[in-house]
């Protein structure tokens, strides 16, 4: 299916922007270009050697026109695909599609939120639906409660697997210095949290901050020119469902059942493969689906998948190293930080959280409500050939 | 096909939920069930869509229970009709964690106000096959 080619284009630079909390009347873009200023000073290239830009935000709707008149980049390729957290596996996808045709040769991807600073009504304002608006979903919460309603009725999922998820990703961020939680988390935490939408209490849930990030992509050649190690994209593969969720056809199976198999075909690699996952936690449960669609599980045993710390620290898969978007950072739009992680443990600069010998790292995202899902896999120079 | 300067397919649902009536629509060339109203058939493209009004009977497919600050939880499920298509609503007369799936429920058009047009919701059919 994808007519990408296996390793011809490189992360070269990745970067947050300050994270968490920004000063009042910071705006989006201004997350964005400090990301991208950082980004650069990664790779050692110059704001001048970009030729594309990909970006998405919720706070406008025009954010390329945006970025690019605030940096004065007159880019040969554009891109603002917006389908939630996981535009920016798609803007990947579509920078590697450019890179490899020759329509540029140095790809910026960034996002900026200010949901924490603004308020998350104000970031991200909810679309009239005649439909569902009436029935008042809290969402996106409800919705992904909905499908966690029905994995627990036909797997027999429990409260205590959902829980785990968010335990494990709280003991990971205790070793990320920049993640905004810092205090450890019990099960028992979690399940005695204030209630939002059952079966979800607000610990299931992803926070609300402020946040960004920026990533450069070049062809492998010039990648092998720059200062740090390549993180190469072996693998990619996007997909879309619906866009509501009265109209997800199975709530149980989203359609990373198709993305992950595209980006493990490209990549002539299996979950087995894989030293480290990164899977877009917006709620507990989206991570036992990802484990289940992405093929690291049958359909269903998920939650007994991530039982008994199985995925914190210690346990047989390191999935979301960062502390995810339920304890590192979650701006509205997640997806570009959940890539900056895996390429990060490709290059081995996570510190404490480092998973040994890292040359695999799954990245995947997930939009609106398990809308869009999109998987990359990125791999250290080991897993290219020359 | 129906002439969007006359009036729209939601328009004509309203139509209906005014009536106390729960509309939905089948394909004519391929006979599957269409929600929400469209005036294309979703894959087969098709623009013959039939109205038809629903028995009222259906299914809990999925539920959860929304706790908004300050106000009682609230119920938002998922509901399966015997006719063979799914929507959003509410199941009310029952405690909100009392829903569950599997239930049989039965529809009832909430009335509204000023802002909000009537809308259908639902209540516990027992005994309903």
């Amino acid at each position: 299916m994808s007519g990408l080619r296996r390793g011809s284009v490189a992360v070269v630079g990745v970067a947050e922007s300050d994270l968490g909390q920004v000063a009042p009347e910071t705006t989006p873009t201004d997350l964005m270009a400090q990301a991208t200023h950082r980004a650069l000073a990664d790779c050692g290239l110059r704001l001048s050697d970009i030729d594309a830009v990909l970006c998405a935000h919720t706070q406008s709707r025009m954010s390329a026109l945006q970025l690019c008149e605030y940096l004065r980049i007159k880019p040969k390729y554009f891109d603002s695909t917006q389908i939630g957290g996981s535009s920016f596996m798609s803007h990947l996808a579509h920078a590697h599609a450019a890179i490899e045709h020759g329509l540029c040769e140095a790809a910026l991807i960034a996002y900026g939120s200010t949901q924490r600073s603004v308020s998350r009504a104000a970031a991200s304002p909810r679309e009239f639906n005649p439909y569902e608006s009436p029935y008042r979903p809290m969402l996106p919460a409800s919705a992904y409660a909905l499908a966690a309603s029905r994995h627990m009725h036909q797997y027999g999922t429990t409260r205590e697997q959902l829980a785990e998820v968010a335990v494990a990703a709280r003991q990971w961020a205790l070793m990320n210095p920049v993640a905004w939680e810092k205090e450890p988390l019990t099960m028992e935490g979690v399940l005695n949290a204030r209630m939002v939408s059952y079966p979800f209490t607000v610990r299931d849930c992803c926070l609300v901050t402020d946040g960004g990030g920026a990533m450069i992509v070049t062809s492998a050649a010039r990648a092998k020119t720059l200062k740090k190690k390549p993180a190469y994209v072996l693998g990619i593969g996007e997909a879309i469902g619906h866009a509501t969720i009265s109209n997800m056809p199975d709530l149980t199976a989203t359609v990373a059942a198709e993305s992950g198999p595209k980006a493990f075909r490209m990549a002539g690699l299996k979950p087995s493969d894989m030293d480290t996952v990164s899977l877009y936690d917006a709620f507990t449960i989206t991570p036992i689906l990802f484990l289940e669609d992405l093929g690291f599980c049958p359909k269903g045993e998920g939650g007994r998948f991530v039982s008994n710390g199985a995925i914190a620290p210690g346990g047989k898969l390191a999935v979301n190293t960062s502390g995810g978007g339920l304890s590192y950072c979650h701006p509205g739009m997640y997806g570009l930080l959940v890539m900056i992680e895996a390429v990060r443990q490709v290059r081995g600069e996570c510190g404490a959280r480092q998973v040994k010998d890292c040359d695999v790292a799954l990245a995947h995202g997930n939009g609106g409500v398990l809308s869009s899902q999109c998987t990359v896999i990125f791999g250290g120079p080991s897993t290219v050939q020359g | 096909m129906q002439d969007l300067k006359k009036n729209s397919p939601f328009g004509i649902y309203l139509e209906h939920c005014r009536k106390g009536e729960l509309a939905y629509q089948v394909c004519a060339d391929d006979g599957k069930p269409v929600f929400f109203p469209r005036v294309v058939a979703p894959g087969s493209g098709s623009p013959n869509l039939e109205w038809r009004v629903s028995q009222g009977l259906g299914t809990v497919h999925a539920t959860t229970v929304v706790h908004y600050r300050n106000e009682p939880p609230l119920n938002v499920a998922l509901i399966d009709l015997d006719e063979g298509f799914r929507m959003m609503s509410r199941v009310e007369d029952i405690d909100p964690m009392q829903v569950k799936i599997g239930m049989r429920v039965r529809v009832r058009m909430h009335p509204g106000d000023e802002k909000q047009p009537p809308y259908p919701v639902f209540v516990p059919a027992e005994g309903a096959r």
